[in-house]
C-alpha cells in the first residue's frame, strides 16, 4: 500500500508544474556590474535544491529575485505557489506565507521575544488568534526552543537565534523555504546540529528549499539536487543530482559514496572558478 | 560582594570633599574676602537661610524646563517622524532646524520676549528651541535605521507602511530617541536660564536666573553659589531621571542598559 501510494505521489510530483521556474533570468545593478545572466532552473515540489558557488557570484540576488524582493533586468520567474502561478516580473503581491527567507543573520527583532518574533508573519497578516499561537508554540518546538517562548534575542546563543529564524520562515507552513547561507555565521558543531535538524524539518513538513551555500560538503548532505554557479556574473555552469540515501543521517557524512560525491561537485566547482577572471 | 558600586559612588564623593576641603583652607589661609570668592561653610548658611526663596525660585524655572522638554518630546518626536515619511520633507526642512540650532538663543530671545508679551510662554519657547534639536536629529536616525533584512521580511510578508512603522521602525527609534531625551533633558535647563537672563523677569515669580544676576549685582556672591549649586544638583537630577526612564524602557532589550556591563 505504501509503495503504490509513493508511486502516486510520485507520478503527481512529475506532472504537476515546477514550484519554482526561471527562465533566461539575468540581473544587472548599473551599467557594468552584472551579478546574474542566463539563469534557467526549473525546481519540483519537495526538492532540496543548493545553491553552490563562491562569493559574489549572485546567488543571494537569485534567492531575493524568486522571493519578489528584486526584480531581475531579463528573464522571468514563475511560481507555482498557493494554488495560483505568479510571474515575478509583473506580479503584484506573493500570497502572504507562501515562501519563508531566513537571512545569513538570524535578523530577529530584539525588542521582541522568540515568540514574538515567530508570531510576526501572523499579525502582519493581521491575524493573532489561539491558533495562531499554537503555530507559533509548534514552531518553536520544532526548532527544539520550547519553553523559550518568553525569552529575548540577546539572552540565546548564536544558533538558538538562528533556529528562531528558521521557526519563524516556517511558523506558515510555507511551499516554498529559500535559505540565504543560514549557517555561515555558526561554529563547527553548531553547523552540523543545525544541518541535521533542518533535513529533519524538511523530512516532515516537505517544503521545497533553495539552500544558498558556499560549503561542497554541507550542499552534498542535505540536498538533493545541486546547482554550481560561477561568478560575475552568475550563472549555472553544473546541475547535479545527489543519489546518496533518504533519510540522511550523520553516518553519510563518512560514507565513500558521499566523499566521492564531494569530489565531484568540488571539481565542477573549481572548474566554474577557473572559468571567472576572478579566480 | 562586588566592589565596584562602592567606588562608583565613594570616588566622587571622596573628591568632593576633598576638593571642599581645600577651598575652604586656602580661603581662610590666604584671607580672600566673602564677595570674591566665600567659602563653602559660608555657601551652606546662605543655601541654608536664602533656601526657601531659592526653592521658590528654583520651582518657576523648573516648571519652564520641564514644560520645553516636554515640548521638545512631543514635538520633537512628530518632527521627526514627519522626516522619516517624506524625503521631500526632510530635504527641505532640516537645514532650518540646524539653522534653529546654530543661532544661539541669546540672540532670539529678545524678539521672542517682543512677540510674546506673557513671560512664561516666551520663556518656554527659548527653552524649546535649543531642547528640541537633539531629539529631532537622534530620532531621524533612528526611525532610518532599521535593519534592512527585517524591512526586506516585512516587505516579503505584505506589510503595510503602517505595520512597518509600528513594528519595526518605531521599536528601532526609540533607544536613539532616548539618547536625544537625555541631552536635551540638561538644555532645556539651560535654555530656560538664559532665556532668564535675557528676559530678567520682574514681578515676583522670578527664576533662578534672575536670583543670579540679582545677587551678583548685590555683590551677594555666597547667594550666588547657593543658586548655583541649586541649579547644576537640579540639572544632575533630571539627567538622573531621565536615564532611569531609559534604563527601564530598554532594560530587556538593549545593549546601553545592560546592568552588568
Amino acid at each position: 500500500m505504501t509503495i503504490r501510494e509513493g508511486g502516486i505521489i510520485d507520478e503527481i510530483t512529475k506532472s504537476s508544474p515546477p514550484i519554482v521556474e526561471l527562465r533566461g533570468v539575468g540581473k544587472r545593478f548599473a551599467a557594468d556590474v552584472e551579478a546574474l545572466s542566463g539563469i534557467d532552473l526549473s525546481v519540483a515540489r519537495g526538492e532540496f535544491v543548493s545553491l553552490l558557488g563562491p562569493s559574489g557570484c549572485g546567488k543571494s540576488t537569485l534567492l531575493r529575485i524568486i522571493a519578489g524582493l528584486l526584480a531581475p533586468s531579463t528573464g522571468s520567474c514563475h511560481l507555482a505557489i498557493g494554488g495560483g502561478t505568479v510571474i515575478t516580473p509583473t506580479r503584484t503581491a506573493i500570497p502572504t506565507g507562501r515562501i519563508g527567507f531566513v537571512f545569513q543573520d538570524p535578523t530577529l527583532m530584539p525588542w521582541s521575544t522568540v515568540g514574538g518574533n515567530v508570531l510576526l508573519p501572523f499579525r502582519i497578516a493581521g491575524r493573532v488568534g489561539p491558533s495562531h499561537r499554537d503555530r507559533v508554540a509548534a514552531a518553536v518546538a520544532a526548532v527544539g526552543l520550547a519553553g523559550f517562548e518568553q525569552a529575548y534575542p540577546h539572552q540565546l546563543s548564536g544558533g538558538m537565534r538562528m533556529r528562531v529564524s528558521i521557526a519563524r520562515a516556517l511558523v506558515t507552513d510555507p511551499d516554498l523555504l529559500l535559505l540565504d547561507e543560514p549557517f555561515a555565521a555558526l561554529d563547527e558543531i553548531t553547523r552540523l546540529a543545525l544541518n541535521d535538524d533542518l533535513l529533519r524539518l524538511w523530512e516532515r513538513h516537505r517544503p521545497t528549499i533553495l539552500f544558498v551555500t558556499h560549503s561542497v560538503f554541507e550542499s552534498v548532505y542535505l540536498s538533493t539536487r545541486i546547482a554550481v554557479m560561477t561568478p560575475r556574473p552568475g550563472h549555472i555552469v553544473a546541475d547535479l543530482r545527489v543519489d546518496l540515501p533518504q533519510p540522511r543521517e550523520r553516518a553519510v557524512r563518512t560514507a565513500p559514496e558521499y566523499g566521492a560525491m564531494c569530489d565531484t561537485v568540488s571539481a565542477m566547482l573549481a572548474e566554474a572558478m577557473g572559468q571567472s577572471p576572478l579566480a | 560582594m562586588n566592589r565596584q558600586p562602592f567606588w562608583k559612588i565613594a570616588a566622587p564623593l571622596l573628591v568632593g570633599v576633598v576638593f571642599l576641603a581645600l577651598w575652604e583652607a586656602l580661603v581662610r589661609i590666604f584671607g580672600i574676602r566673602a564677595f570674591i570668592l566665600p567659602p563653602p561653610s559660608a555657601v551652606a548658611v546662605s543655601l541654608w537661610i536664602d533656601g526657601p526663596s531659592l526653592m521658590g525660585s528654583l520651582w518657576v524655572t523648573l516648571q519652564v524646563t520641564l514644560a520645553a522638554l516636554a515640548a521638545a518630546a512631543v514635538f520633537g518626536g512628530a518632527i521627526a517622524l514627519l522626516f522619516s515619511l517624506s524625503r521631500i520633507i526632510e530635504l527641505s526642512f532640516f537645514p532650518y532646524a540646524v539653522i534653529l540650532q546654530v543661532t544661539p538663543v541669546v540672540a532670539i530671545a529678545p524678539l521672542i520676549i517682543i512677540w510674546v508679551r506673557e513671560p512664561f510662554p516666551a520663556l518656554l519657547i527659548c527653552a524649546w528651541i535649543v531642547a528640541f534639536f537633539p531629539i529631532v536629529s537622534n530620532t531621524t536616525v533612528g526611525l532610518n535605521s532599521a535593519d534592512r533584512n527585517l524591512l526586506a521580511l516585512f516587505r516579503l510578508y505584505g506589510a503595510s507602511s503602517s505595520q512597518t512603522l509600528s513594528y519595526l521602525r518605531l521599536p528601532t527609534a526609540l533607544p536613539y530617541f532616548l539618547a536625544g531625551l537625555r541631552i536635551s533633558g540638561g538644555l532645556a535647563l539651560i535654555g530656560a536660564v538664559v532665556a532668564e537672563f535675557v528676559a530678567g523677569t520682574g514681578g515676583s515669580e522670578t527664576g533662578l536666573a534672575f536670583r543670579i544676576l540679582e545677587a551678583g549685582y548685590r555683590l551677594a556672591t555666597a547667594r550666588l553659589f547657593a543658586a548655583l549649586f541649586l541649579l547644576s544638583l537640579t540639572g544632575i537630577v533630571i539627567y538622573l531621571i531621565l536615564d532611569y526612564i531609559s534604563r527601564r524602557l530598554l532594560r530587556r532589550w538593549h545593549e546601553s542598559a545592560d546592568e552588568e556591563m
